[in-house]
Order: C-alpha cells, then sequence, then structure tokens
C-alpha cells in the first residue's frame, strides 16, 4: 500500500501511457490515433516533470531564504519535447487531411479496402 | 575554425534548410542543397581523418564544459558513420533534380529539398552528439523531415505510408524518450561518458535494466529489426525514388549506429539482477528476420518493394553481427553498414533511374529493358552481386567477416542459415535480371538511357561497389580499428 501511496505519480504515468498506446493500437479512426498518441506522449511528460520535483523544493530563483531547490533541468528538457510532440501532431493531422482529400474517408479499414481493391 | 567542426557539421545543413527555402526556385534549390551536402562531406572527410590520426574529439557546445553543456564527440565509429551519410546524400542529391522532375510537381521541390537537408541534418546531429537527450532531438528533426519526404510521393499510397510511419516512429522515439528519462531519474546526467561511468554504480536497479529495454525497444522500432519492421517496405516504397535511396542508405544505419553506442558506450555490460541472453536475443531476431523478409521479397510484384524487403534482411544481418559480439562481430557489422550503404543505394537509384523513364518499377513492365537501357540495367546487376555476395564486390568482404565471426564462436547453424540468406537473395535479384535480359519487352518501343545525372551519380556508387570489393583496406582498418576502440570502451 505504502509503495502504492508513495510513488503515486508514477501510477498516474503508467496508466495514461497504457491509455494512450491503447488507443493508437485499437483505434481505426486516424484523428483518435493521433490522440491516442498525445496521451502516450503526455504521460512520458508528467514521467519527467515529477522526476524533478523534490518535497518542499521551491523554483529555482536564488534567495536566501529558500535552502531547498526542484530540479528545473526536466522542465526545460520537456519543454523541448512538447514542441516536438507539436510538431509531430501537427504533421499528423496534415496528413489526415491530405488522406481525407485522397481517399475521402479517415477510417484505417476504408483506406487498407481502397489500396487494395486498385 | 578547424576546431568547430564538429558542429559545424551538424549546423551548416540545419542552416542550410532554411537559406534553402529563401532562396526558392528550382535548380537553384537543388544546386544549393547540393553544394551544402558536398560541404558536409567534406567536413565529414576531414573528421575521419582527423580521428583517425589523433583520436577521439570533444566540442564542448557554446564553451559550456561536459558533463554540464551539450558535448559533441568525434570517435571512430561516429565518424565512419558521418562519412557514410553524407556521402550517401550527396550522391543521392546528384541525381536528386532529374527524378523530381518526373515524380515531384514544380512548386513542391523547393520544399523538397529544405526538408532533405533538414533530415541530413537530424541524421548527422544524432551520431555527432555525446548528449543522451541531444539523440532524441535530432531523431525527432529526422524523422519528421522524413515523414515529409515520404508524403511528396507520387501516389496517394504514399500518404498512408507516411502516416504509418509517424505512428510508429513517434511511438519508437517516445519509447527512447522513456529510457532516456529513466536513465536521468537514476544519475542526474545525460552526457553519455558521465552516463557510462555512473550507470555501472546503479546497475543492479531494475529500473536502468527497464531504460535499457525501451530504448532498445525504440531504436529496433527506428530499425525496422524483425518482428518491427512492417512500417518499412510501405514507407520505402511509395517514397520518391530518389528520396528511398537516401534513406535506404542512411536512416537505418543511423539506428544501429544508435544500438551500438547504447549497447557499447552507455551502458554497463552486464544487469548484475536480471541475467538476459541479450546475444541470443539478437542473433535470433536478426536471423529470422533474414529468412523471412528474403522470403517475402521474392514474392513482391514490385521489384522496388522486394529491395525494400531486401533491405529489412540486411539490417538483420548487421543486427546478427552485433549480436555475435567481440571484436570480429562488431567488424562484421561495421563493414556492412558500410557495404550495404552502397549496395543499397546502387539498386535503388538503377530503380530511381527506371521509375524516371517508364514511371513504374513492376517486374513486368521491366522486361527487355536490359537493351533499352544497358547502363541502367547493368547498374542493377552489379548492386544485385553485391547483395548476394559475390567475390570482388563489397557485399562479400561483410559476408566474410560475418561468417567467419559466426564460425570462430562455433556457431555453424548461424553460419548455414547465413549462406541461405544469401541463396534467397541469388533468388529474388535473378527474378529482376531475368525480366531485364532473358525476356522480350512487352512493346518495341525505344527507351532513352536514364538522364546523365542519374547515371553519373549510379556509376560512381557501382565503382565504390566493386574498389571497396578489391581493396579493402579503408573500410577493414577503421572497422577493425573502431571495434576495438568500442570492445575496450566497455567496462
Amino acid at each position: 500500500m505504502t509503495l502504492l501511496m508513495s510513488h503515486y505519480n508514477y501510477w498516474i504515468v503508467v496508466a495514461l501511457m497504457m491509455v494512450g498506446f491503447f488507443i493508437v493500437i485499437a483505434q481505426g479512426n486516424l484523428v483518435k490515433k493521433i490522440v491516442g498518441l498525445n496521451i502516450f506522449q503526455t504521460s512520458v511528460f508528467i514521467l519527467y516533470i515529477s522526476a524533478g520535483k523534490i518535497h518542499g523544493g521551491s523554483a529555482p530563483i536564488l534567495n536566501d531564504s529558500i535552502t531547498v531547490y526542484s530540479n528545473p533541468l526536466p522542465h526545460v528538457l520537456i519543454l523541448t519535447a512538447i514542441v516536438v510532440g507539436i510538431a509531430t501532431t501537427a504533421l499528423g493531422l496534415a496528413l489526415v487531411i491530405r488522406i481525407n482529400k485522397a481517399y475521402g474517408t479517415i477510417e484505417e479499414s476504408e483506406i487498407q479496402q481502397r489500396d487494395h481493391s486498385c | 575554425m578547424l576546431s568547430h567542426l564538429p558542429v559545424l557539421q551538424v549546423i551548416l545543413p540545419l542552416l542550410g534548410a532554411p537559406a534553402c527555402l529563401i532562396l526558392g526556385r528550382g535548380k537553384l534549390a537543388w544546386l544549393f542543397a547540393l553544394l551544402i551536402s558536398a560541404l558536409s562531406f567534406c567536413i565529414a572527410a576531414m573528421l575521419l581523418h582527423t580521428v583517425y590520426h589523433q583520436g577521439v574529439i570533444s566540442y564542448a557546445l557554446g564553451g559550456w564544459q561536459a558533463p554540464w553543456g551539450i558535448e559533441y564527440r568525434i570517435d571512430l565509429l561516429n565518424a565512419w558513420l558521418l562519412l557514410i551519410v553524407s556521402g550517401s546524400s550527396t550522391v543521392a542529391l546528384l541525381a536528386a533534380q532529374s527524378s523530381i522532375d518526373v515524380e515531384i510537381a514544380p512548386e513542391k521541390q523547393t520544399i523538397f529539398f529544405v526538408a532533405w537537408l533538414l533530415c541530413l541534418a537530424g541524421l548527422l546531429g544524432i551520431l555527432a552528439t555525446g548528449d543522451a537527450f541531444n539523440v532524441f532531438v535530432f531523431l525527432e528533426v529526422s524523422s519528421l523531415s522524413t515523414y515529409t519526404l515520404i508524403s511528396l510521393g507520387p501516389k496517394r499510397e504514399s500518404l498512408w505510408a507516411a502516416f504509418r510511419y509517424l505512428i510508429m516512429g513517434t511511438i519508437g522515439a517516445t519509447f527512447i524518450l522513456i529510457g532516456i528519462g529513466l536513465m536521468y531519474i537514476m544519475t542526474g546526467t545525460l552526457n553519455m561518458q558521465d552516463l557510462a561511468q555512473r550507470l555501472p554504480l546503479a546497475s543492479d536497479s531494475s529500473t536502468v535494466f527497464t531504460a535499457y529495454a525501451f530504448i532498445i525497444v525504440g531504436i529496433s522500432l527506428k530499425l525496422a529489426l524483425f518482428p518491427l519492421h512492417l512500417w518499412l517496405p510501405n514507407a520505402y516504397t511509395h517514397a520518391p525514388s530518389i528520396v528511398t535511396t537516401f534513406l535506404a542508405a542512411s536512416a537505418t544505419k543511423v539506428a544501429l549506429y544508435l544500438m551500438i553506442r547504447f549497447t557499447y558506450t552507455v551502458f554497463p555490460s552486464h544487469f548484475s539482477q536480471i541475467d538476459i541472453p541479450l546475444e541470443e536475443i539478437f542473433i535470433v531476431l536478426g536471423i529470422t528476420g533474414v529468412i523471412s523478409a528474403s522470403i517475402a521479397a521474392i514474392y513482391q510484384a514490385d521489384v522496388k518493394r522486394a529491395i525494400a524487403y531486401s533491405s529489412v534482411a540486411q539490417v538483420g544481418y548487421m543486427v546478427v553481427g552485433l549480436g555475435i559480439g567481440g571484436v570480429l562481430g562488431l567488424q562484421a557489422t561495421l563493414l556492412h553498414v558500410f557495404n550495404h550503404a552502397l549496395m543499397k543505394a546502387t539498386l535503388f537509384m538503377a530503380l530511381a533511374a527506371i521509375a524516371c523513364r517508364i514511371g513504374v518499377t513492376t517486374l513486368t513492365s521491366m522486361q527487355g529493358l536490359g537493351r533499352k537501357m544497358p547502363w541502367t540495367s547493368f547498374g542493377f546487376v552489379v548492386g544485385g552481386l553485391s547483395i548476394i555476395g559475390v567475390p570482388l564486390t563489397a557485399g562479400f568482404i561483410s559476408k566474410w567477416y560475418l561468417v567467419s565471426a559466426a564460425a570462430l564462436s562455433d556457431r555453424w547453424l548461424l553460419v548455414l542459415l547465413i549462406m541461405i540468406g544469401s541463396l534467397l537473395a541469388i533468388v529474388y535479384i535473378w527474378r529482376v535480371v531475368e525480366a531485364l535480359y532473358f525476356k522480350p519487352a512487352a512493346d518495341s518501343t525505344p527507351l532513352k538511357e536514364a538522364p546523365l545525372a542519374m547515371l553519373l551519380a549510379l556509376w560512381l556508387l557501382v565503382f565504390g561497389n566493386i574498389y571497396f570489393g578489391i581493396d579493402t583496406r579503408l573500410p577493414v582498418s577503421i572497422s577493425a580499428e573502431a571495434a576495438i576502440a568500442l570492445q575496450e570502451g566497455r567496462p
């Protein structure tokens, strides 16, 4: 029980990760796949950020009254990863628009059907 | 100036990409991209020369010393791969304009070269950097531009192939990100050299092992290692022909480099808590990939798709070498990285030339082309002989080293299976040769030989295949020293 409670942030990460991953695999709709991919990536962001938090730690502002600081580096890393995630989402959605124009559908099964029929 | 070469290697194509966009306009963009790529190649050659004679180069970005700042670290292994990647990009770009004039609309051609340079910058960045998080960033730079390049293919299937690759590639990259995060949580550092010193202290923790597992699975996705290869045949088949030439020669090699780097430099050689037969896993997955992808290649109606499956098989050989391990096994892998880049670029370049003239690359449409396009067809044959591993071609050298490494470690079944893989390669190459030379053409309309730039690029590669099959001093000595350095660096 203590393992469950003291590391609850990691449990949230694992749950989100599985949810996102499952959506990517199980959903046939391309937009939903991208939503799943986003949830999957977000779980990793939380993994990084929660690891940088120290109980009672402050933001990294130099001040004599503060003795404990949280680690700011994971935030910086994840800022980069978020930008990468946005770029991926934008590119993915752009591809979905083009696929919709070319195939007239964004359902995986129908696209595969149309590819094989011609 | 010379001391800044490690960072110039990456900055040049990275800044070249937006400059290319501003320059715009058809031929000018192409010439500019070619110039940038050729300069990168020169820098890579100078770096390799320096590293070979003076040892490892460490470059602190912005003057911030490692492990706090980002370090670019060039040793023999990544100098060798920098040369391969920038070289294949330059040769492919030489032929690019002629190829995309047929396959890509004029208004999209500038974007094409911008994406190409970004992809090159990403791949070179992955190789040059000594920082684990930097690897992830460059991996995504190269991946995102690769998806764009693939989606520019002539048919609508290219969009679907690009989307599927995007999903798989992002999952792979995120897995690597998870692995890097777990390593950071355990050690508080991202610098690879620093990680290598600190990880053994925590090697009895299952977190470190989990990090390694995530990273290896993520890289295997990018590498298209069996059974995670399903995105590759589609992506390679539907991408513009010249993009396939470039990617086949560079992208999987960079993923393989990451696998070697993380396995040999970063992680401790054994995990005290979990006993897992890593060598056997690599060998079994690799050789299964060789056999199954070679068999799949035999049954393809589209030659481009068959050769794409052959790429999965060749990746299998490289991973087998990695699994055998030791100096000889590693050397076989590093040799095959170079030789496979040569021979796969040759084959796809010949196919690009054929696609340029007849529009498709199906087996039936290629009948009788041996007489109509003799230079292109013969180039394909030389590339095919190299894939099979016929003596006096580059492919023979790496097969020879791989078989010796397997034999010296008393894995005779593996030797047999590698031989069977080569026999299967004879079958799928022979089908094409038969169509080219021994089947009558469907119609007797004369065809022009491929454009001069493509023939030039193709025959450069053909010459490379034969030259490095005879005079093996350069690749053998570099791969041997790189393998020894990796083996010694292992704690």
